[in-house]
């Protein structure tokens, strides 16, 4: 996944050019003339991915329609679905008490979520020296100096920073490994979208590199998830939450997370 | 979650060092006059006799028996003595409950009055005998037939409605049809159809004997059914089939014919949804409703003669001192089937005069459970004011019961108690205390002795009257028990809830 939405910006700061609405809708009208070139003219192995590609896309859209009318049926509907546990009469009015137990419930569940707030889906992590984390920069006329270091691996820097003077730098954070989003897996929703970091929470490795951002598998991250629109027992909507880092950022280029919930 | 019985508290441990007394009957007690006076008609019998201070509770039976001169049906009684408008028990003799606590002495001249007890007696039930598993989803419902112990039916979560042969403890008939909960079923008083209502706002009657549906749905209520009733047997014209009575959320009641299989009326007078609904015995028709009020209608032409309105809250659950009268028709504990309609609506008549008449008056007790708290104890047919107020509970009170006789109330509450109160005046007697979660309902043995409750904590518990204490613990069930009922000739408890099994016990 590109970091650089260079396409998205580029339009929102020159917009599109003028006949672009007019060649989109050109392109989808010969779309199904595309099409049925390519399943008359295609042949062998990309004949055969063409047709059941084609064949699964139409039985989706059967289902979809018969779907659709069976929504419009009218008449006896079938047995309700089990929705919930059935109650007698005399409990079925009551419903404040079930949420008075969905918010007990929910105050134990987050009671033990403080507990455990650092059992997390990745334990363990292979450990990385700083032999491997930094490499020495040599400085000075002659090059004698050695004590400047460049981070080797991704590292997320806060909004607005700036680097220091060059003779004051001596952490290097280079730009092209810097990350501003990460791909974060809902774990129970077992959906993925990619967010913006907010800050590094933790680092296993070290506090040291908790402090420079550096983003290593197993790294707590901190991430922006008001798109996901989660809500707490209180109602309001949660905007920063908790995910660890799954994958090694610096052999993909991406920065993989699963969120803890 | 079995009960384990409390460490004795300070008092009680303090009770026990005291030096006990010894319930011995003194030999030299004077002779005193007593009158006996029947409760029911308020007739006394005998005049006036003289009988020694410490006569047993046996003797003043076997005395009552023969003044009444029907030495070959032998007929049990119990005997309390009218102490201005109260009355006190007597237990064991006439020394201990009367003369000893000091409550009149042997001057005074003692007005006893007698109940016939049920000439049978129920055996607690102490083990479950069968746990069967069936329902694919939460029972919400269970009823013995009218006549017999051996068949019993539930509804489910599962829309589905059952009739289990309790003998063999297997499924006799599965009633399909419903395509929701299937939230109340009640037998006809005959015992030979069932009305289901369910939560798709349906209400089906099903034959017994072969389990299928007569007929289809009855269609005419826009939300779900809260309550069934059947109309009382005695009030049939002869060559028609009991009616039925509704209840739903949508706030209204329909009666509605079972043999044309139509509505016959419909009483909209309540603002909220209908909580329940009971079909007493003098053709009127008692509503409560979730607006606070309860209204009574008269079943011959749907006008709502009477609103009951004392309640702050909503009312949850009616019961009359004749429910059980009423449930049975023309059987008795025997289950004799009677011979013909005439023969039927005699029967039942009689068993319903049995506890109607109180004192030589029809008085058919209504008895309302609350949101409030509060229950209230009403004589509909005499008054719009009620008799008593019943304040105790301290949480909302779910579930009433009159007792077959009609001489106990019990009320089952979420604060975890079962109470029992005084039928006729409606006084508190005692405090069951034992379970540890909401007490959903309770069901009295035939012989108005024992008392069984089932509760959320997922226990059943039996209590003996007389005593006031737990009997008989029975847990077995894995979680909320939502459905308890006593069979008419008391062999059998049924019960069911969120764990999808129906239990049996017996004793």
């Amino acid at each position: 996944m590109a970091q650089n939405d260079y396409i998205e910006q580029f339009v929102k700061e020159h917009g599109r050019r003028l006949d672009f609405e007019e060649r989109k809708r050109k392109k989808e009208a010969r779309e199904s003339h595309r099409i049925a070139k390519d399943a008359h003219r295609l042949k062998g192995w990309r004949g055969k991915k063409f047709a059941k590609k084609r064949y699964s896309e139409k039985v989706a859209m059967k289902k979809r329609i018969k779907a659709h009318e069976e929504s419009k049926l009218k008449g006896t509907p079938k047995p309700a679905a089990e929705d919930g546990e059935a109650l007698p009469t005399y409990l079925l009015d009551r419903e404040q008490q079930n949420t008075a137990k969905a918010i007990s419930s929910s105050i134990k569940q987050r009671r033990m979520e403080k507990a455990d707030k650092y059992s997390v889906p990745l334990p363990r992590v292979r450990g990385i020296s700083e032999e491997e984390a930094f490499k020495v920069v040599r400085s000075g006329k002659s090059k004698r100096k050695s004590w400047k270091r460049m981070i080797t691996k991704h590292t997320f820097v806060g909004e607005g920073f700036t680097r220091r003077p060059v003779k004051m730098e001596r952490i290097i954070r280079p730009a092209a490994l810097r990350q501003k989003k990460a791909n974060v897996t809902h774990p129970e929703l077992g959906v993925t979208v990619l967010l913006p970091i907010l800050a590094v929470k933790k680092n296993p490795q070290s506090p040291m590199y908790t402090q420079l951002g550096v983003l290593t598998k197993g790294t707590i991250i901190e991430v922006n998830v008001s798109e996901l629109g989660l809500v707490t027992a209180g109602g309001k909507v949660v905007w920063g939450k908790y995910a660890q880092i799954t994958n090694e950022p610096d052999r993909d280029g991406v920065v993989n997370a699963v969120l803890l919930v | 979650m079995s009960t384990l019985i409390p460490p004795p508290s300070k008092r009680q441990r303090r009770e026990a060092q005291k030096p006990r007394e010894v319930n011995i009957v003194p030999k030299d007690l004077p002779n005193v006059l007593i009158k006996f006076e029947a409760s029911d008609t308020g007739k006394s019998i005998g005049g006036s006799l003289r009988v020694p201070g410490g006569i047993t509770e046996k003797q003043l039976e076997e005395l009552l028996n023969k003044l009444n001169g029907t030495p070959d049906d032998y007929v049990p009684y119990s005997f309390a003595l009218k102490n201005g408008d109260d009355q006190i028990d007597i237990k064991d003799n006439l020394y201990t409950s009367i003369l000893k606590p000091g409550i009149k002495t042997t001057e005074d001249f003692l007005t006893l009055v007698y109940t016939p007890r049920a000439v049978f007696k129920v055996r607690p039930v102490t083990r479950a005998s069968a746990t069967i598993a069936g329902h694919g989803s939460t029972i919400l419902v269970a009823q013995f037939a009218p006549n017999t112990s051996s068949r019993m039916v539930t509804g489910a979560g599962d829309s589905t409605a059952r009739i289990w042969d309790c003998d063999t403890q297997t499924v006799q008939h599965t009633l399909r049809g419903h395509t929701n909960w299937v939230l109340c079923a009640v037998w006809s008083p005959r015992g030979d159809v069932i009305a289901t209502g369910s939560m798709d706002t349906t209400i089906r009657l099903w034959d017994t004997q072969t389990g299928k549906n007569i007929g289809g749905p009855l269609k005419g209520h826009r939300k779900w059914i809260s309550s069934l009733c059947w109309e009382p047997l005695h009030l049939v014209k002869p060559g028609e089939s009991p009616k039925l009575v509704s209840g739903s959320e949508d706030g209204t009641v329909k009666v509605w014919d079972t043999k044309r299989r139509l509505c016959l009326m419909t009483m909209s007078g309540h603002k909220g949804a209908v909580s329940c609904v009971k079909w007493g015995g003098s053709n009127l028709i008692y509503s409560g409703s979730h607006d606070k009020t309860i209204k009574v209608w008269d079943a011959k032409n749907g006008r709502c003669t009477q609103t009951l309105k004392a309640h702050a809250h909503w009312v949850n659950h009616l019961a009359l001192s004749t429910d059980f009268a009423l449930r049975v028709g023309a059987y008795d504990h025997t289950g004799k089937k009677p011979q013909n309609e005439q023969q039927e609506r005699e029967l039942a008549l009689k068993n319903y005069n049995k506890v109607a008449r109180i004192g030589g008056r029809d008085s058919e007790r209504l008895v309302s459970a609350s949101d409030d708290f509060t229950m209230f104890l009403w004589d509909p047919e005499h008054s719009t004011k009620p008799i008593h107020r019943m304040t105790g509970h301290q949480k909302l009170v779910n579930h009433v019961s009159f007792s077959p006789d009609g001489r106990y109330v019990a009320s089952a509450s979420f604060d975890n108690s079962v109470k029992l109160w005084d039928g006729i005046t409606g006084k508190f007697i005692a405090s069951l205390r034992g379970h540890v979660a909401p007490v959903y309902q309770t069901a009295w043995s035939s012989d108005s002795r024992l008392l069984v409750s089932c509760s959320k904590d997922s226990t059943l518990k039996v209590w003996d009257i007389r005593s006031r204490k737990l009997l008989c613990d029975l847990p077995g069930h894995k979680d909320e028990v939502y459905a308890v009922d006593w069979s008419v000739d008391g062999g059998k408890v049924a019960s069911g809830g969120k764990d999808k099994t129906v239990r049996l016990w017996m004793q």
